[in-house]
């Protein structure tokens, strides 16, 4: 194959800190330079002037429902959806049938990835036997197998022992713990965040403090164990300040956003439209406002989508009997440019670190900068062109978007993996 | 109030809440179901029966699908439908597909292909009548969803204050006991906000959550019920709805009673020409005493009449038989 040349793109690179006009040479799937101006013969060319050129996009945090709910997604589909979407990999949540508990499971996931269109896909593990919360699951095992980092998301870590077990596990393997804050007891059969909309439509709130309350606790837990300790789609104010307090005490303590978190809020249920429906909830302006600002000032680590495809059918129905999930792997670079860089609460090199070097640093995989020798993972993007997401023309099996019809100022053009081009738009 | 437009037909195509309507919209309901209540020129409190049998609506069909157990609702909706000559068919629900895992949209599109010219609905889901509605062109009547809403119990109940109280406007209204659970109390605080009551909340805390008051102008959450009582024209007590607590929320039936049930002594903080209602089934002893639900100052008979008059000016105004 002829070396590819990507020319002329701003490249933003937050592990260097670089944010300029450069050439980007691809030889065998590598980055070979990077550079002001490459000139060479017998060169493929990537016309890149206009465009962002930035290391792959990772989202730490996808359902891809394979094995077991295929109807809904599958490797295939999903890795479809990230790489329209400008993600070069995608970390896939446990909670399939069968859970990703064992070894077994983790390398026919790793198996059928490669079957794909090249998308990277990491597996995360369970924290638990079929993440019951009640076993701790063959984690080194699973490390072992390939596991980039351990769960038991759509489920809370409610075992305070299981938690501390876990990452007693986490800081001598070097792997991150995730966690979906959720205090049961507080939260059991809500269907939304509890507050003014919640009382004003009849529906069961989510409370506030049922995911503040699991964040503290996990808080502690990691300063006494030294375990790495992630907090999945973080959503209130509470919860964030609590992250932030630790953060400061240098606690190993990490945390992501959805771009549906930051970019609605609870108001989107008035109609009972189940595609406001998900756990955590939108929650309120005020919340919102803190995400936002967690998200400039360093708080927030990494945008993770928490892709969650349903089929219609699932979703067809009242708002309290819906499940909880929206896809969002296609709309999470263009929310995040309308929210934060289009309002200039972001820079470039923020962006690009929240979607990429920050996510590829915590999983401890490959990627997240422009290294020489690296595998060529790239996310190319522009700032202006307008377009229209419609969930018919997506690429995920399941349409279960409350961004459906939603026009965008700016968003993915061209995704590579290894150098080869796997979605171009 | 300022000056109202009178309307001719209603703003909604379907009765899904009283949030949507406009006070001019509820005038309307009011108006149309004024002719369809008589009363009788010896009685001096407001007491009314329903017109006989009339031909307005023959050839029409109701469904009356309840997913929730119902007796009055369900009986005055069937005797309004029949006072206006309406077919009247109940969907079995224990009989149906339903049983048989068919999902509620297939069941409600079901129906719909059968053209009816109205649905009625209760459901234990907030929003169901709101999602079929998206998916139906058949008027669908609310007949109380989950927590959220009962419209036409709050249609009644603003019929009956204003045949004792001669206004909706310029009011004092209580409404005391589970607000939280209540469909009744959340229809009922928008209709009286629209037309500018004032409107007082108390009962158990956890029952009258914070935020309550942000629901519409007009409403503020009392401490305690003796506080919400005092001045009051109309008392509004509300079932304690037991079937909807995920968990106890107060100690016993006997523990409420103690501090929430409406006894003579709480009542005689109200004014003393107040009106006690009560959208039933009441728990005598519990949320209401039993010499309070049978004095004089009680409309329940009267809520339970004028709902059948309601109910027939709905059944009226959203079948088309209007123009």
């Amino acid at each position: 194959m002829k070396p590819l040349l990507i020319r002329n793109g701003r490249v933003v690179d937050p592990a260097s800190g670089l944010d300029a006009r450069r050439d980007v040479l691809i030889e065998e799937g590598r980055i070979a330079a990077v550079d002001k101006t490459i000139e060479r013969a017998d060169l493929q060319v990537f016309e890149a002037t206009n465009l962002i050129v930035a290391p792959g996009f990772l989202d730490m945090h996808v359902h891809l429902r394979e094995p077991g709910q295929e109807g809904a997604e599958t490797i295939e589909s999903g890795t479809r959806a990230a790489a329209a979407g400008g993600f070069t990999a995608v970390a896939a949540m446990p909670n399939t049938q069968p859970v990703n508990d064992t070894p077994l499971v983790t390398r026919a996931l790793l198996a059928q990835a490669t079957q794909g269109n090249g998308v990277r896909v990491y597996p995360i593990g369970a924290v638990t036997k079929g993440s019951q919360g009640e076993e701790l699951a063959e984690i080194e095992s699973l490390r072992a197998a390939g596991a980039v980092a351990l769960s038991d998301d759509g489920r809370p870590i409610a075992n305070s022992r299981i938690l501390r077990r876990a990452l007693e596990y986490a800081a001598a393997l070097n792997m991150v713990v995730i966690d979906h804050c959720e205090e049961q007891q507080l939260s059991e059969g809500g269907v939304m965040h509890e507050g003014e909309w919640s009382l004003r439509l009849g529906l069961r709130g989510l409370p506030a403090l049922a995911e503040q309350l699991p964040v503290l606790r996990n808080a502690v837990t990691a300063a006494l164990t030294g375990g790495r300790m992630h907090i999945a789609h973080l959503s209130t104010r509470g919860a964030l300040e609590a992250v932030r307090s630790a953060k400061r005490e240098g606690v190993p303590i990490t945390c992501e956003v959805t771009p549906h978190h930051f970019s609605l809020t609870d108001e989107a249920c008035r109609d009972y439209d189940t595609r406001t429906k998900m756990n955590p909830p939108l929650r309120t302006p005020d919340d919102v406002a803190a995400l936002l600002e967690g998200l400039a000032d360093g708080t927030v680590d990494a945008i993770a989508t928490d892709h969650a495809p349903h089929t219609a059918t699932e979703k067809q129905t009242d708002f309290e009997s819906a499940p909880f999930g929206i896809i969002g792997l296609e709309t999470a670079l263009g929310l995040a440019l309308e929210k934060l860089y289009h309002t200039g609460k972001i820079s470039l090199l923020r962006l690009v670190a929240l979607f990429s070097t920050n996510p590829a640093r915590l999983l401890g995989v490959e990627g997240g900068q422009l290294k020489i020798g690296a595998p060529a993972d790239l996310t190319l993007f522009d700032l202006e062109r307008a377009w229209t997401y419609r969930t018919e023309e997506g690429f995920s099996k399941s349409r279960n978007s409350p961004f459906d019809g939603r026009r965008f100022r700016g968003g993915p053009v061209a995704t590579l993996v290894s150098g080869a081009l796997i979605f171009r738009r | 109030m300022a000056a109202r437009k009178t309307l001719t037909r209603l703003s909604q195509q379907h009765l899904l809440g009283i949030e949507p309507l406009s006070v001019e919209d509820i005038e309307l309901v009011l108006a149309t179901a004024e002719k369809y209540q008589t009363r009788p020129e010896a009685s001096g409190r407001g007491e009314t029966r329903p017109v006989p049998r009339l031909d307005l609506l023959r050839g029409k069909t109701l469904v009356l699908a309840f997913y929730e157990p119902s007796t009055r609702t369900r009986l005055s909706f069937e005797m309004a439908a029949q006072r206006l000559s309406m077919d009247v068919v109940n969907l079995a629900l224990e009989a149906s597909s339903v049983q048989k895992g068919e999902s509620l949209l297939d069941t409600v599109k079901t129906l719909a292909a059968m053209r009816p010219d109205a649905l009625v609905i209760r459901h234990p889901g907030s929003g169901v009548p709101h999602f079929l509605a998206r998916h139906t062109t058949v008027p669908i009547l609310n007949a109380g969803d989950g927590v959220h809403e009962h419209p036409t119990q709050a249609l009644l109940d603003a019929l009956t204050i204003r045949d004792h109280k001669r206004r909706l406007d310029n009011l004092k209204v209580a409404i005391l006991g589970d607000i939280l659970h209540s469909r009744v109390a959340r229809s009922n605080l928008h209709l009286l906000s629209k037309f500018g009551a004032r409107i007082a909340l108390a009962g158990p805390p956890p029952l009258v959550p914070k935020g309550l008051e942000k629901l519409a102008p007009g409403v503020t959450v009392c401490r305690r019920l003796e506080e919400a009582l005092e001045g009051a024209d109309v008392v509004m007590m509300l079932r304690v709805q037991l079937e909807r607590q995920r968990e106890p929320l107060f100690a016993s039936p006997r523990e409420y009673a103690r501090h929430y049930c409406l006894t003579p002594e709480r009542l005689a903080r109200a004014r003393p020409d107040a009106i006690v209602m009560h959208p039933g089934p009441f728990l005598r002893g519990i949320d209401i005493a039993g010499e309070v639900a049978d004095s004089e100052r009680s409309v329940i008979p009267q809520q339970v009449a004028n709902g059948v008059a309601v109910r027939m000016a709905l059944l009226e105004l959203l079948t088309g038989a209007h123009p």
